[in-house]
């Protein structure tokens, strides 16, 4: 493994008004890593997802994605990030396969391309047969496996996912982990927030926010014996309480 | 460029799967403009009087004659005392209460003078206006027969008479729907416009894909166009069908250049779209948006001199109507169509609506962030 620097935040700052909801956080995840981004709700967890994607403008400090700086070079940024937001972001009224070219066709991909490759898409994630319904109509775990796809359509360097697993049945869950063991054994920086800490188990490091700070950051391994526990969960709740 | 292509077929896409959007565009405004055309009727007629003639004269039944004569008057109901006919204005029965005093014809004959009283029902100023405006003219109009009648003129040389030849120009049977239907079919097409965009780009954000597509490399000015597109075409669309509408069933006169139409149409609705888009940009809901659009139109509407005349309203609201897209659109539409102006007499018009389009759109270019401040 390689050592190259995916992601760089230093003293990452944003507030809101009075309120500071990620304070000074300083952390670099390597190049293909899988980081799990772990943190109560209202942490700071999504704040922060938003300005490693360039959509929120930060109040302080520095970082840098895929080797661009978030505040000036937001452009180049974009086209090697991929982003699965929390808030379920497909077209509802539109086909998988529509939902897949139009991504395609807005990160520029060549048309000739784009439809052997949402084919592909389709055929892998066993969505071949509904590749025609909208999506409305597809249940919540199969939404989520489409959503990565289209995240990751246009082959980013770093993906930052925001909770995709939430709601979602342990069956899909981990066909949706395998997904990402993929994506990252190809190369792809994982940058991932979630709830369920077995799923923290399967990050190579863990970080763990508290009220927009970041407390801890190791591997799952190491966080267990320095809080002298047998799980993520009681790391977890040692942290947060 | 290719971005833009892919934005339209998604907008297009989505407009025609949806069940409810389809019949506000292309069924709605046609209901509305057939239905506007025919209610909105300046033409006053069929004014109820009520007459009170304490005089029995015969000079007094000729002149009452000649009002029913007229098709402005209908002659409702009579009485004899003037205390029925407050009664009758009161409950709102009569327009016009017109008394003829006692020795009318008398005073008339003997002093050469003599005065009726007219009571005008005034709650419709314009409407009260009018009337009294129409039942004076035919009044002088009897005046006169009455004198010529009287004064016995030298043999041979009739009196002297001004008569004044009118023609009304552009309109020559004074058609109020050639007045009234192109100004309808533009103030439609613009709420449309407005509207659709106005909700369009906030839908996005209430749903959540606006982030989605502000983390890809898509350029804030190719949303906006992919925007802008469908709803152009969609407008012109509108446009097509609604111009056939008020050309073969009002039958109004299209004198003017075709082209010259469709060149400011076409600017017309990208200044339009261009507003509202700038307001979804403004609007964090859809309910905030639709109230700044129904905010705007209401304005835009009433201001376009389509019901009232510009001229007519008072200075500082002249001015409001400068920035007001609908009143050039509406200027343009009877020069055009009516009096078939050419390009010099309506370049002013041209000329505000580019300014227009392209101060809209730059501001909702300008004001849409991919990055939240």
């Amino acid at each position: 493994m390689n050592h190259e620097v995916a992601i760089r935040a230093e003293g990452l700052t944003r507030k809101f008004g009075a309120f500071t909801a990620v304070d000074h956080i300083s952390f670099s995840v390597e190049k293909g890593e899988i980081f799990g981004f772990l943190g109560a709700n209202g942490a700071g967890k999504t704040t922060a997802i938003k300005m490693l994607c360039g959509l929120l403008q930060p109040s302080g400090g520095k970082a840098s994605v895929g080797g661009f700086d978030i505040f000036r070079q937001t452009g180049q940024l974009r086209r090697n990030i991929g982003y699965m937001s929390q808030r379920f972001s497909l077209y509802e009224d539109l086909s998988p396969y529509e939902n897949l070219r139009f991504y395609g066709g807005i990160y520029g991909l060549p048309r000739r391309e784009i439809k052997p490759k949402a084919e592909a898409v389709l055929k892998k994630l066993g969505l071949w047969e509904e590749k025609d319904q909208l999506v409305s109509a597809l249940p919540l775990g199969w939404k989520q496996k489409l959503a990565f796809s289209v995240a990751s359509f246009h082959e980013p360097a770093i993906v930052f996912l925001d909770e995709p697993t939430s709601g979602v049945d342990p069956v899909t869950r981990r066909q949706f982990w395998h997904m990402i063991y993929e994506a990252a054994h190809q190369g792809t920086t994982i940058f991932i927030t979630t709830h369920y800490m077995e799923e923290a188990e399967y990050c190579k490091r863990v970080s763990i926010m508290v009220s927009g700070r970041i407390q801890a950051l190791d591997t799952p391994g190491k966080l267990k014996e320095q809080y002298q526990v047998s799980s993520m969960d009681e790391v977890f709740l040692k942290l947060t309480r | 460029m290719k971005t833009v292509l892919y934005l339209v077929q998604k907008e297009f896409l989505q407009i025609f799967r949806n069940r409810f959007l389809l019949p506000i565009l292309f069924i709605m405004p046609f209901v509305q403009l057939i239905l506007l055309s025919y209610a909105a009727n300046f033409e006053i007629k069929h004014l109820k009087i009520h007459v009170i003639n304490q005089d029995f004269s015969p000079v007094s039944y000729q002149l009452i004659n000649k009002i029913q004569g007229s098709t402005y008057f209908d002659l409702s109901s009579a009485s004899l005392d003037v205390s029925s006919g407050y009664r009758v204005m009161e409950k709102d029965e009569a327009d016009l209460v017109l008394r003829i005093p006692p020795n009318f014809e008398k005073h008339l004959r003997k002093d050469n003078q003599t005065a009726l009283q007219l009571l005008i029902n005034a709650i419709n100023g314009t409407q009260a206006g009018l009337a009294n405006a129409y039942l004076n003219a035919i009044i002088n109009d009897f005046n006169q027969q009455l004198r010529m009648e009287s004064i016995p003129s030298p043999a041979g040389s009739p009196l002297a008479v001004v008569n004044v030849e009118y023609r009304n120009w552009f309109n020559p049977l004074l058609d109020y729907k050639f007045n009234i239907v192109p100004g309808i079919l533009v103030t439609l097409v613009t709420m449309i416009g407005v509207f659709l965009t106005g909700l369009n780009i906030v839908r996005e954000k209430e749903i959540g894909t606006i982030e989605q597509l502000n983390v890809t490399t898509m350029k804030k000015h190719h949303f906006i166009l992919g925007k802008l597109i469908p709803f152009w075409i969609i407008a012109l669309i509108d446009i097509f069908i609604g111009l056939s509408v008020a050309l073969f069933w009002f039958e109004v006169p299209f004198v003017g250049s075709f082209w010259l139409m469709m060149l400011f149409i076409n600017l017309y609705m990208i200044a339009v779209l261009g507003l509202g888009m700038f307001i979804s940009t403004i609007s964090h809901t859809q309910q905030q948006a639709m109230f700044v659009s129904f905010f705007l139109i209401i304005i835009f509407m009433l201001m376009s001199g389509l019901f009232t005349p510009i001229e007519n309203m008072p200075y500082w609201a002249q001015w409001i109507t400068r920035i007001n897209p609908i009143a050039y659109a509406v200027e343009f539409m009877r020069m055009v169509m009516l009096r078939g102006s050419g390009l010099p007499e309506v370049a002013h018009l041209i000329g505000a609506v580019t300014v227009f389009a392209i101060a809209s759109n730059t501001l909702a270019v300008w004001n849409y962030r991919k990055t939240a401040q």
